[in-house]
């Protein structure tokens, strides 16, 4: 894998607490991504979106971040002024957040939000711009485009307001999309083709995209190479066919735990974890 | 260092030592913000003056010395002397009395007005509510300062009316925060398991609700207190609040007034009492709040 | 299960959320209502207040018409004139009806009638009072934004101490110490009053407001010379209200900085200073409205304080000229008119924030 879009070495994300001493909640993370997809999954609080945002150097103190490496197509993410890691922001790396009902700006229509991120890297003729605008909607399926820019956030649904965010991120082409639970605030109907408009986008684009998920399921299914992680490190790394060779205690939890249509057991087991040890 | 994890202990054993962790957490909270710490101490300084004034004075804060008058700052008058020959740092340290009454008698007197006003409202509610909340609302939306001054011109001047002029226009703003937060005790299951025990309404009011809105009641009448001395400060000044020779401190920058341009000391000095002290309690509010609340300061 | 339930299909059904306009239409429609009825009722709450001090004042207001030495019969003739033997609820319906008409009694100071001397000396607050907001926005905004995109910095510390001295500081004493230094000793700003003694009188009133006033006039040295005498007075209010300004700005503004939206627009490559001024700032305009709406409300409650310290000629300084000289007609009208602003004001914020809103509250 030669040609990796992201190399992380080592990345480690710590904040104060309130006794004071400082808690590490990414705990020395590595792992690279090329022009492919790959899904993280771990349980609440295990670190994801924590290591998302530290790619995009978004965590702000009194957080800190600190990593042997953190490259993007061979430039080193933290040695960059902020004026070169906005550059790299949007159009290099961007990310689609969880709930689009928190992450649109309420009071700024669609259409403008979306533009936004176009022009703040290029600058371009507003005929243009509006015209890409329209189509970035429509390549998200939305029917009426010209009617949903024109609105504000709060009257939109969850999966149009979702569909407006993935619209919002691809629009300035970045290399690397960072989908941080895209679907897990929509209804179930609509988290199908949520994904499925992520992964069109994606292939047509040739993209490399990392999935955040706490559903081993979707993840087995949606991605070809499957990190795990487990209260910020990472404890299993396979690809997704391989999954139910996962040899680490909790990745075997996990999959024990997954239901499964053709089940009959009395009781779903629990993670045990002491048989876990030392994490 | 065992006893500081007694006192974090995330799952304490008892309540006492529930109830000392959470105190022992906000020092702590307090004690790393030095803005909260200087409004402690500054307070503290209030209380411990008014306390001690006649050890602190150094001289007779009322008796005139004519000989003596309009002299400035000096070593043996620290803040120079009145019109009447008067030592000012005495007169200052014990208008810290005044001070110290004024606020004390309106916080006993409007916190619980409102409390009461604000927990029945949400604990009946109904039309009680809507009564209660809806003359709170009147007088929230009333100038403060202007109803103040024309209740002290009805009643008359002098302290004893100031204060309670403050207090009727102070109570509502306590019956607000009051009813937000009975309302959310109100709604829970705790309030409705003692309901099920068969407590009365008054009961469930006095021994539940009314406890829960005390912190955040505190933190508010600690940030109004700079409010209250100023309104007090501003009765004395047009003379309608403490009467002369009581050496109140916006009475004495009113007399200080007429000398301003020579002898600037006379009206000058008392202001900054007034300064540090209202300083004080809004430094220490402040560092209440963001202790008590930690979710309106840092950032999510 | 370990993991969070994938299932959270149970959220309230979102795709209604679009909500059609007539139905939005209506619901502001109802909470315009509610303001107005509150107006109505705050109205009605300070009369009866002015009203009730007027009662319980220990000058009998009777006295105070035929003097204290008349006799029996006159003293009651007088009472009866005066309507004080009707009952109380009658009373009360009579004074607001003489108030809606413009009567508010004649003043003992100054014999002329109060709507007609408060008519007179209005203009000059008013005019201080504006300045003063002015100071407050175009300085406190700024400095609240400011201190709250450096969260935690030493600016932001300094701004908000100097927020809090807007609290602890008694405006008359730093309206006085302005005097001694930027008038006495600096020689910066005029002294007391609106004018110089020499240009007093040479302005034929118009609007009241004499920045106004002298322009029309064509006069630009008396325009000058008001600015000159306005400076400190309004610099000293503005003080207060950048204060609280400031303050206020920088809270909302850091709620909003910590929402998950200004992390999107980071993540889309947006300098910092467009985060703020835009994705962060846009939200709390409409919450600023309100809050500068109560500055300028409590600017003209404050002129009260500070009008006696500069000779001003207005209802701050009437209204405590009334108070020392137990001038209850001039008192309550006083209190009335302020207090009606004041209100006015308020509630006109509270309508504005709710039309404002594109989430029509
Ligand atoms: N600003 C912060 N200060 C302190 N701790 C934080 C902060 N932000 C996150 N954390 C901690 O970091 C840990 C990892 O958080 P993160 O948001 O990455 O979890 P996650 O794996 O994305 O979980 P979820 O599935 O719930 O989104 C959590 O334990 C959280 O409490
Ligand atoms: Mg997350």
């Amino acid at each position: 894998m030669s040609d990796a879009l992201l190399e992380v070495e080592n990345l480690r994300v710590s904040f104060p607490s309130p006794r004071g001493e400082r808690v590490e909640v990414v705990r020395g993370v590595s792992f690279r991504v090329g022009r492919e997809r790959l899904g993280i999954v771990g349980e609440s609080g295990s670190g994801k979106s924590i290591t998302g945002r530290a790619i995009l150097r978004l965590i702000r103190p009194p957080g800190r971040v600190t990593a042997d490496r953190l490259a993007f197509r061979g430039r080193n993410l933290l040695d960059l002024s902020d004026t070169a890691m906005r550059e790299v922001r949007g159009a290099g790396i961007s990310m689609v957040m969880q709930d689009p009902k928190f992450s649109l700006n309420p009071v700024i229509r669609v259409g403008d939000q979306i533009a936004e991120a176009l022009v703040t890297h290029e600058r371009r003729p507003s005929r243009e711009v509006r015209r890409r605008v329209i189509e970035m909607l429509q390549a998200v399926r939305i029917d009426d485009p010209e009617r949903v820019a024109r609105l504000y956030p709060h009257q939109l649904s969850g999966g149009m307001g979702q569909r407006v965010m993935i619209a919002m991120m691809l629009i300035a082409r970045p290399d690397l999309l960072i989908a941080d639970e895209p679907t897990s605030a929509l209804d179930v109907s609509v988290q199908a083709q949520v994904l499925d408009i992520v992964d069109a986008l994606v292939r047509d684009e040739g993209m490399g995209l990392i999935f955040i998920s706490h559903d081993l399921d979707l993840v087995s299914s949606y991605c070809d190479r499957i990190l795990v992680m487990h209260r910020g490190e990472i404890v299993e790394e396979c690809a997704a066919g391989r999954l139910r060779e996962a040899r680490h205690p909790y990745t075997r939890g996990l999959l024990a735990a997954v239901p499964r249509l053709d089940d009959t057991r009395e009781e779903l087991p629990v993670l045990d974890r002491r048989a876990m040890g030392g994490t | 260092m065992a006893a500081v994890d007694w006192l974090l202990d995330d799952s304490p054993s008892s309540r006492l030592q529930a109830r000392i962790g959470r105190l022992y957490r906000l020092a702590l909270a307090i004690a790393r913000n030095p803005l909260a710490v200087a409004g402690a101490v500054i307070v503290g300084l209030l209380v411990l003056t008014a306390a001690f004034a006649p050890w602190i004075a150094t001289q007779d804060p009322i008796v005139q010395s004519l000989g003596d008058r309009l002299k400035p700052p000096s070593a043996a008058h620290w803040m120079g002397t009145d019109e009447l020959g008067r030592d000012i740092w005495s007169r200052v340290v014990f208008g810290s009395r005044i001070t110290l009454t004024i606020v004390l008698l309106v916080a006993l007197i409007a916190a619980p007005a409102g409390l009461v006003v604000g927990a029945v409202a949400a604990y009946a509610g109904g039309w009680t509510d809507r009564v209660l909340m809806g003359l709170t609302d009147v007088f929230l939306s009333m100038p403060k300062l202007i109803l103040a001054l024309a209740f002290v011109a009805a009643l008359g001047p002098g302290i004893e009316n100031a204060i309670i002029a403050i207090a009727i226009t102070s109570w509502p703003g306590y019956a607000r925060i009051a009813r937000a937060e009975a309302l959310v005790i109100r709604n829970s299951e705790f309030i409705a398991a003692v309901e099920l025990q068969g407590a009365s309404a008054w009961r469930v009011i006095s021994t539940n609700i009314l406890p829960l809105c005390v912190s955040s009641m505190i933190i508010r009448v600690t940030l109004d207190m700079a409010g209250i001395i100023l309104t007090a400060a501003g009765l004395g000044f047009i003379g309608l609040g403490a009467q002369p020779p009581t050496p109140e401190w916006g009475a004495m920058i009113s007399r200080g007034r007429s000398f301003i341009l020579d002898q600037w000391w006379v009206a000058t000095m008392p202001g900054f009492a007034i300064v540090l002290v209202s300083l004080g309690f809004c430094f220490l509010g402040d560092g209440l709040r963001d202790a008590l609340d930690p979710k309106r300061t840092e950032g999510k | 299960m370990t993991l969070d339930a994938p299932a959270r299909g149970l959220e309230p059904a979102s795709a209604d959320r679009s909500g059609s306009a007539g139905r939005g239409a209506a619901r502001l429609a109802r909470s315009l209502a509610a303001v107005a009825a509150s107006v109505f009722a705050t109205f009605l709450g300070l009369l009866a207040i002015t009203f009730f001090i007027g009662r319980v004042v220990p000058i009998d207001p009777v006295i105070a018409v035929v003097g204290d030495r008349a006799p029996k019969d006159v003293y009651e003739a007088t009472r009866i004139a005066l309507g004080l033997d009707r009952p109380l609820v009658e009373q009360f319906a009579r004074y607001c009806l003489a108030v809606l008409s413009g009567d508010l009694g004649t003043s003992i100071s100054t014999g002329n009638r109060v709507v007609d001397d408060l008519r007179h000396v209005f203009p000059a607050t008013l005019e201080m009072a504006t300045i003063g907001i002015v100071i407050g926005v175009g300085l406190g905004v700024p400095m609240g934004v400011w201190a709250a995109a450096r969260q935690g910095s030493w600016i932001d510390q300094v701004i908000r101490v100097a927020g809090l001295l807007g609290y602890a500081v008694p405006a008359f004493w730093l309206g006085l110490v302005g005097l001694a230094v930027f008038y006495a000793r600096l020689k910066w700003v005029g002294g007391p009053g609106r004018l110089d003694i020499a240009y007093d009188g040479l302005i034929e009133p118009v609007t009241g407001l004499l920045l106004v006033d002298s322009l029309l006039a064509g006069e630009t040295e008396i325009f000058a010379n008001a600015l000159w005498h306005l400076a400190l007075p309004c610099s000293v209010l503005g003080f207060f209200s950048l204060a609280y300004i400031a303050r206020m700005t920088r809270s909302f503004l850091l709620d909003q900085l910590s929402q998950e939206f200004v992390v999107t627009a980071r993540v889309k490559g947006v300098p910092e200073w467009k985060v703020v001024w835009k994705h962060a700032f846009r939200p709390i305009l409409i919450p600023l409205v309100t809050v500068i709406g109560l500055s300028y409300a409590g600017l003209l409650e404050g002129s009260v304080m500070i009008e006696t310290i500069f000779s001003w000629p207005g209802i701050g300084n009437y209204l405590t000229t009334a108070l020392l000289n137990a001038d209850m007609n001039a008192v309550l009208g006083a209190t009335l008119v302020i207090g009606a602003v004041f209100i006015g004001i308020n509630k006109l914020s509270d309508i504005l924030y709710r039309v404002l809103d594109p989430r029509a509250a």
